[in-house]
């Protein structure tokens, strides 16, 4: 018998304990008791991540692990390296703070009977996005995608209102839309390849390359998996689908979809690129630099949307069209630093989104559930707290140093110093959307430290709950500490991006 | 041109996605739109079936106890059509349930008008 | 708004689906009492339309844009149906040669996406039991999915079923569903050796559910299938599933001892934990089905 290496077991393990404790979950029938399996699940996910990230950068190594009896060509792999497994730690810790600091949303907006449904949802969608990380099997990520759809659909309509049916309508449309693009061009990869595993169509691919044999269906190919990934996650022509879902959505669940759902096909989109298409190949066939115009635009566009909507929530959700802007950006410059600073922003769009929908949910329940900016006068000093939090994640994602949005920006400035002839337009691009950003948050954190009087009713203080304040305060924390100590996770995404090559 | 009339499966199938992605786009009733969408998948299904098939071969199950390669098509496409049928299975039934609650809401199947019903209920 | 329909209305009625419901002119009626402001928007809904003709030109654009491209894609596509195409490789070849040898399975589809390449298999079966919950999640009635007219409706139903109104297929469901039902069982138990499975078998035994629901009314239905069976025989199945693989792929990446007896290939009871598999994903199958046309018509199991 050959040596176990337990290590090594742990993607499989997450994976699988979040699929598990969703399948128990209809089990319950408390809402209380699942949300325990729930963070239970979590946590050991969140604990096994930072073993294997701490052991797979003590060793500077990347591993397949094999799903089966089978070697690569014929069985199912996941892979792991640094860049995973510092993504799924992440995710982990996100996933935990925003359902823990949400859970009061979610008791109050989810009928009593539905509530163990909606955590075996999350837990699926958990599961959905771990897979998305380690996979090393395209075909198995185009299911894990449609678990995803069907997950964030779910956490969507849970609230029950007809507004949020509408919200998911749309959402599921355009969604669909995407995965179908992904499938079609999974088709077609797979006839002019004859593979599914990422290392063996890459092979292939760079055989097919050379030799310059199917370089059309090649192109399309390509294209199609990253229209259908930019779809997915809300690049900037497709962005429609946001603000309807997260406006009428549990804001817990707008965070978990805005702050992690959409980075994990980005995330899927990026292994795509190193490990199947390789970065000359995609900058040959130009999508690269579509992906970067395009990520401009929605940095722009994002911007110019967020200023012109009156409603906090739907405020945010342009915000996130912007904010993916700035990731395609970093995706689009081809280079190593701009991939490194994309990541490092994927991480600081998680930390802080999330804990911006919170921050506005509270504050909206706090002003009799009005979502116009003009009500939410005076909310901060109602609910200070909340506050808080809003304002630290505004400031952290106009990129005000000492927050996390602050390093990412600078690592895309860097990085436009190593992008030939894209270094004017980066610079500019991201000189006219911070002041957008700027622009848009301000009015909205300044008007909730103002204060108001109305007449007859005295301003009464929110009752937050502790959990609640736990959450923020550790949210606002991971947020200036990894603003102030970021290099250590610079040089994990470094060691993750060079080894995923 | 003339390989397209050999390749004529995955032809059909790519007019086939065309015709799903134009129901998708340009129908109104919700109802349609998925349908659409179902079409789109099926012509997936039609382009990878049409990917297995070898001429003069048999379906992969053991026949006639011969253990060769060279005698059955590829079984890989059959099985991804499978894994794409239930998919499509499962979508179909989530968007459906979602058309009866909103046609129980709003009374119409018009996405428009459910949009522009909505958006004044909203506005109140 | 005049009481008799033009023929134009009629068939109109029909393709929406209208004209089905029984009572279609009462109902209709009925329909258009909150909608009576139609009437005076119609100008305003032709004015959308007109300034749609941009989007409908573009859209058809786009579409025969997409068509182009993919019909030239085909174009370079390899040649239908020639043994040298790149997808008759080598992953081929290993699953038909050594198939039956390190599967069990005659089938060589059921023995790869169960045994090969069993993690998708895995994950096609959770996206069922999502949709499932999700339709439960929207349909099931709850204090924010209620109506009085929908409550008037069951009961109506329910009467209906009582009686003795539809005995032909009372007595057709009586004798078919039974055959239907084994016929299911004996697709799932030899998914290993003929064609079909677990998926196809559990929607054959699904359809014998429905057909037995429809004729004999939920009542029946309810006296040996609640949502708690449901319940018990999902999750039981998925958590099999899910062991059995796990135990599988563990023992398989870490190359520990495994050794689970394949049987004589063309048995029923061979190949592994391809039988057992199959028959979870049959009844997961069989009951989701089912339980999508108890929560389509009734919003309830």
């Amino acid at each position: 018998m050959e040596h176990v290496n337990l290590v090594h077991n742990i993607p499989f393990f997450s994976i699988f304990i979040a699929m598990f404790s969703g399948i128990i979950t209809p089990l319950v029938k408390n809402g209380k008791i699942a949300h325990k399996i729930h963070m239970i699940m979590v946590l050991i996910v969140m604990i096994m991540s930072a073993i294997l990230l701490m052991n797979v950068v003590k060793n500077g190594e990347s591993f397949t692990f094999m799903m089966g009896h089978f070697p690569a060509p014929w069985g199912n792999e996941l892979r792991a390296g640094p860049l995973e497994a510092l993504m799924a730690l992440t995710f982990s810790v996100v996933m935990f703070l925003t359902v823990t600091g949400g859970i009061e949303f979610i008791y109050h907006d989810v009928v009593p009977e539905k509530q163990s449904f909606y955590f075996i949802m999350m837990n699926a969608i958990f599961g959905g996005m771990l897979s998305l990380i380690y996979t090393n099997d395209i075909f198995t990520a185009y299911v894990f995608i449609e678990i995803i759809t069907i997950a964030s659909c779910a956490l969507i309509m849970a609230k029950g209102t007809a507004q949020a049916m509408v919200g998911t309508t749309h959402y599921l449309v355009i969604s669909l839309l995407g995965s179908g693009l992904v499938l079609l061009g999974i088709c077609i990869l797979y006839s002019i390849t004859g593979h599914l595993l990422f290392p063996q169509i890459k092979e292939s691919v760079m055989q097919l390359f050379q030799s310059g044999e199917y370089s059309f269906p090649l192109l399309v190919v390509t294209g199609f998996m990253f229209i259908g990934i930019a779809i997915k996650s809300a690049l900037f022509p497709f962005h429609s689908m946001l603000p309807g879902a997260y406006q009428s959505a549990v804001p817990t669940s707008s965070g978990i979809l805005s702050g992690l759902v959409l980075k994990s096909y980005i995330i899927l989109g990026i292994k795509l690129i190193y490990s199947v298409f390789s970065v000359d190949v995609m900058l040959n066939l130009k999508i690269l630099d579509i992906l970067f115009v395009f990520g401009l635009a929605g940095m722009v566009m994002g911007s110019v949307y967020a200023m012109r909507e009156t409603r906090m929530k739907r405020m945010l959700a342009y915000s996130s069209v912007a904010q993916i802007g700035y990731i395609y950006m970093g995706i689009g410059m081809a280079s190593r630093i701009g991939m490194v600073a994309a990541c490092f922003h994927i991480l600081a769009h998680a930390v802080t989104k999330s804990m911006l929908f919170l921050c506005c949910g509270s504050m909206v329940e706090t002003c009799g559930n009005k979502e116009q900016i003009y009500y939410l006068r005076g909310a901060g000093l109602r609910n200070p707290l909340a506050g808080i939090g809003f304002t630290v994640g505004a400031l952290s994602m106009v990129g005000v140093p000492l927050f996390v949005g602050f390093i990412s920006k600078l690592y895309f400035a860097t990085a436009s110093i190593y992008a030939p002839g894209k270094m004017a337009a980066v610079l500019i691009v991201l000189g006219i959307s911070m002041i957008l950003n700027a622009l848009y948050f301000l009015p909205s954190v300044i008007a909730i430290w103002t204060p108001v009087k109305k007449e007859g009713e005295e301003a009464k203080k929110a009752v937050i709950s502790p959990a609640f304040g736990v959450c923020i305060v550790l949210f606002i924390l991971i947020n200036i500490g990894m603003g102030i100590f970021y290099r250590p996770f610079i040089s994990i995404i470094e060691m993750g991006i060079s080894l995923l090559q | 041109m003339s390989h397209l009339l050999i390749n004529y499966y995955e032809a059909a199938s790519v007019i086939l996605f065309g015709i799903g992605f134009m129901n998708l786009l340009l129908q109104n009733n919700l109802i349609k739109k998925f349908i659409g969408l179902n079409i789109m998948d099926t012509a997936v299904y039609l382009f990878l079936a049409a990917k297995g098939y070898i001429f003069g071969r048999v379906a992969p199950i053991l026949t006639n106890g011969v253990i060769d390669a060279d005698y059955y098509i590829n079984p890989v496409p059959a099985g991804l059509v499978l894994t794409g049928i239930v998919v499509s299975v499962s979508v179909t039934a989530f968007s459906l349930a979602l058309v009866q609650r909103l046609y129980k809401h709003y009374g119409t199947l018009n996405m428009d008008e459910i949009m522009k019903l909505s958006r004044e209920r909203e506005g109140e | 708004m005049n009481e008799k329909k033009t023929f134009w209305q009629h068939l109109q009625a029909w393709v929406n689906g209208e004209e089905a419901i029984l009572h279609a002119d009462e109902y209709i009626k009925k329909r258009e009492q909150p909608h009576q402001k139609r009437w005076i928007k119609k100008p305003n809904m032709q004015r959308i339309k007109e300034n749609k003709g941009l989007y409908w030109f573009l859209c058809v654009l786009v579409s025969l844009v997409f068509i182009t491209i993919m019909l030239l894609v085909v174009s370079h596509l390899p040649t239908f149906g020639q043994p040298i195409n790149p997808t008759n490789n080598e992953v081929m070849e290993r699953y038909l040669e050594k198939g039956i040898e390190e599967t069990g399975a005659i089938n060589f589809v059921a023995g790869m996406i169960l045994d090969y390449r069993a993690f998708d298999t895995f994950g096609e079966s959770n996206v069922l039991f999502l949709a499932v919950i999700s339709v439960l999640i929207l349909l099931k009635r709850d204090k924010k999915n209620i109506n009085a007219r929908e409550d008037r409706e069951t009961e109506e139903d329910e009467r209906f079923d009582r009686s003795d109104h539809k005995s032909i297929l009372k007595i057709g469901a009586k004798y078919l569903s039974p055959v239907v039902i084994l016929y299911g069982i004996y697709v799932v138990l030899n998914g290993h050796l003929s064609p079909g499975g677990g998926f196809s078998g559990g929607s054959i035994i699904g359809a014998g559910l429905i057909l037995y629901a429809a004729a004999n009314g939920h009542e029946a239905m309810r006296r040996f299938f609640t949502f708690k069976t449901f319940t018990l025989i999902s999750v039981g199945c998925l958590l099999t599933y899910c062991g059995c693989k796990s135990y599988s792929f563990f023992t398989g990446a870490n190359h520990v001892g495994y050794e689970i007896p394949k049987g004589i290939p063309g048995n029923i009871l061979s190949s592994g934990f391809i039988l057992p598999l199959n028959i979870c994903v049959g009844l997961i199958v069989a009951c989701t089905m089912y339980g999508f046309y108890a929560l389509f018509t009734k919003g309830d199991m």
